[in-house]
């Protein structure tokens, strides 16, 4: 199911492809965007102005962690929490340390979430960002550690919590202890909910496994960036079991929208202002406003 | 039998003849009344719930249903659970909340399903609702894994005060045929992920995910099922008596804290 993740933007959308507009001017390729949707060229610079939405089809790309705190968050205002956080290897998995080590070097990560304290337009809450280049967004204990954390700080500080989820699921790699931090990081939701305070999940590119059967469908408002996957099982899962293909719109968020499981689809350029409004309608006035 | 291999094991619970949870109810529990339906969508048949007498204390008895042939495996779908089967475990261990009674759940599972109308019905939103409202449900729950504890099929009735695993039954975050197949591509290697994964009742109490080991007869459940039904009375016996004694805060306390406690890292 991971390694079927990695294919899966590419594959979905392979039908609308309209290979006319290839560029024929030979061009450095990493100043080019291709976007696996509807493989329009454009320049990388205007990709990445366009928070890396492809302006031709829509299609959301994902983004790293910081790319999307930097979009979403109040300039500066971030205290990154538990950022030294690693993690171990709990049931001796062949080659999981290197695996580790050499994702942190080249993804500059510690593991698959970012989490700490920010204000967005003025508004505090506390914040986790899923990031899928480490191991896919899985959740091993450090995932599972620190979203429980970040939910225990907001019930002490009396804040919201808002989550962007990208995972594959749990991470097999720690066996059953992975497991166990959708029991642990789920009791750390209903403590939160119960002092009536607001959880917000974002669900983007994929959300899936262990993390979709936890914490990222317990969000007392459920938004999705539009296309993205979301689902339990694997595809290649699925259609071994029924034996057929399945249409390219099944597990995107407009599935889960139209069967229920998601409040809203927000366009990226738009997520900023909806978390700002929906935090002032559940009373965090800004921090100029507090007493 | 300590000496055996997580394979071994599942050889053993892959038995044909090894008792099902529609052997141990009969024997477990007097005037068991099976209830049924989610009270949404359907009757999932993979999961069997209801209330019955223990020793003279009412339970509420909830379980993934393994077939003893093929014809009762078609009916249970394999013990692989629709979303409807998870809601209405929620639904009557609500019930059991409000009648203060204690919660029994057999865990005996390949996983959730997974299929189409799994993913429409909300597959990954019924597992993790049960995840969130089992950790502060007001009443003592005990979860006994009888075989198969496959992910977060098996979690989903797994949110617990105390966990039992039978001695040779296995839990695990993916199947080791899953595992195998993502990490070697290839799965027929399986054995040796079952035996890289530490799925075996020893590793779970080693983690702190088990309480306790219910032991088997000598080769297995199946070949002397009074002994095992007779194991497993004992430890409900002891268990509710124990879960009993305890205030409802203190048990919600250590429910939080069983989970909390789990996982591995540096700082």
């Amino acid at each position: 199911m991971l390694e079927d993740l990695f294919k899966t933007v590419k594959s979905r959308f392979d039908q609308d492809v309209s290979s006319e507009k290839k560029s024929k001017v030979s061009i450095p390729a990493d100043l080019l965007f291709k976007c696996p949707r509807c493989n329009n060229v454009i320049f990388m610079e205007d990709f990445v102005g366009a928070n890396k939405v492809c302006k031709e089809c829509g299609y959301h790309a994902r983004l790293s962690a910081r790319e999307r705190l930097d979009i979403i968050i109040d300039k500066d205002s971030f205290v990154e929490y538990d950022k030294d956080m690693t993690s171990k290897n709990p049931i001796g998995f062949e080659d999981y340390e290197q695996k580790i080590s050499s994702l942190q070097e080249k993804t500059g990560l510690k593991d698959g979430v970012v989490t700490g304290e920010c204000t967005i337009k003025t508004k505090p809450c506390v914040i986790g960002v899923m990031d899928s280049n480490f191991m896919m967004g899985s959740m091993g204990s450090v995932v599972g550690e620190k979203i429980t954390r970040a939910f225990e700080r907001a019930i002490e500080k009396n804040l919201p919590v808002i989550l962007f989820t990208a995972s594959g699921g749990a991470r097999m790699q720690e066996g059953i202890i992975s497991l166990m931090q959708m029991a642990k990081t789920s009791a750390a939701v209903k403590r939160h909910s119960d002092k009536g305070l607001l959880y917000i999940t974002v669900l983007t590119d994929p959300t899936t496994g262990g993390v979709t059967a936890s914490f990222a469908s317990l969000g007392d408002i459920i938004i999705a960036e539009p296309k993205v996957l979301i689902g339990f099982a694997g595809r290649r899962v699925i259609e071994g079991t029924i034996k057929q293909r399945l249409p390219d719109d099944f597990q995107s968020a407009e599935f889960l929208l139209e069967h229920g499981f998601v409040d809203m689809i927000v366009e990226r350029k738009n997520m900023r202002r909806t978390l700002s409004k929906l935090l002032r309608h559940h009373g965090y006035p800004g921090l100029t406003n507090a007493q | 039998m300590s000496s055996l291999t997580a394979w071994e094991r599942m050889e053993i619970i892959r038995n044909k003849n090894r008792p099902t949870v529609r052997d141990y109810i009969p024997e477990l529990f007097k005037d068991f009344f099976e209830m049924h339906g989610d009270r949404f969508y359907g009757d999932d048949h993979a999961i069997l719930g209801g209330v019955g007498s223990f020793k003279g204390t009412p339970v509420t008895v909830i379980a993934e249903v393994k077939g003893r042939n093929l014809k009762e495996n078609q009916e249970s779908n394999f013990a692989m659970p629709h979303p409807e089967g998870y809601r209405k475990a929620m639904r009557l261990a609500k019930q059991a909340e409000k009648f203060k009674r204690p919660v029994i759940f057999f865990v005996d599972t390949p996983g959730a399903f997974c299929g189409v109308a799994a993913e429409e019905r909300g597959q990954g939103e019924a597992i993790a609702r049960n995840l969130l409202e089992l950790s502060t449900l007001k009443t003592p729950i005990i979860t006994i894994v009888l075989g198969e504890g496959g992910s977060g099929g098996a979690l989903a009735l797994a949110v617990c005060d105390e966990l039992a695993m039978l001695e040779n039954a296995v839990y695990s975050v993916i199947s080791p045929r899953g595992c195998a197949s993502i990490l070697w591509k290839d799965a027929s290697r399986e054995k040796d992920a079952a035996n890289t994964l530490k799925i075996t009742a020893e590793d779970m109490v080693e983690f702190g995910v088990a309480e306790s080991i219910i032991k088997e007869p000598s080769g297995g459940a199946h070949n002397n099922f009074e002994m095992m039904a007779e194991n497993i009375s004992d430890y409900l016996e002891k268990t509710i008596k124990k879960l009993s004694k305890e205030s409802i805060a203190n048990l919600l306390e250590n429910r939080y804290n069983k989970f909390r406690k789990i996982g591995e890292f540096i700082e």
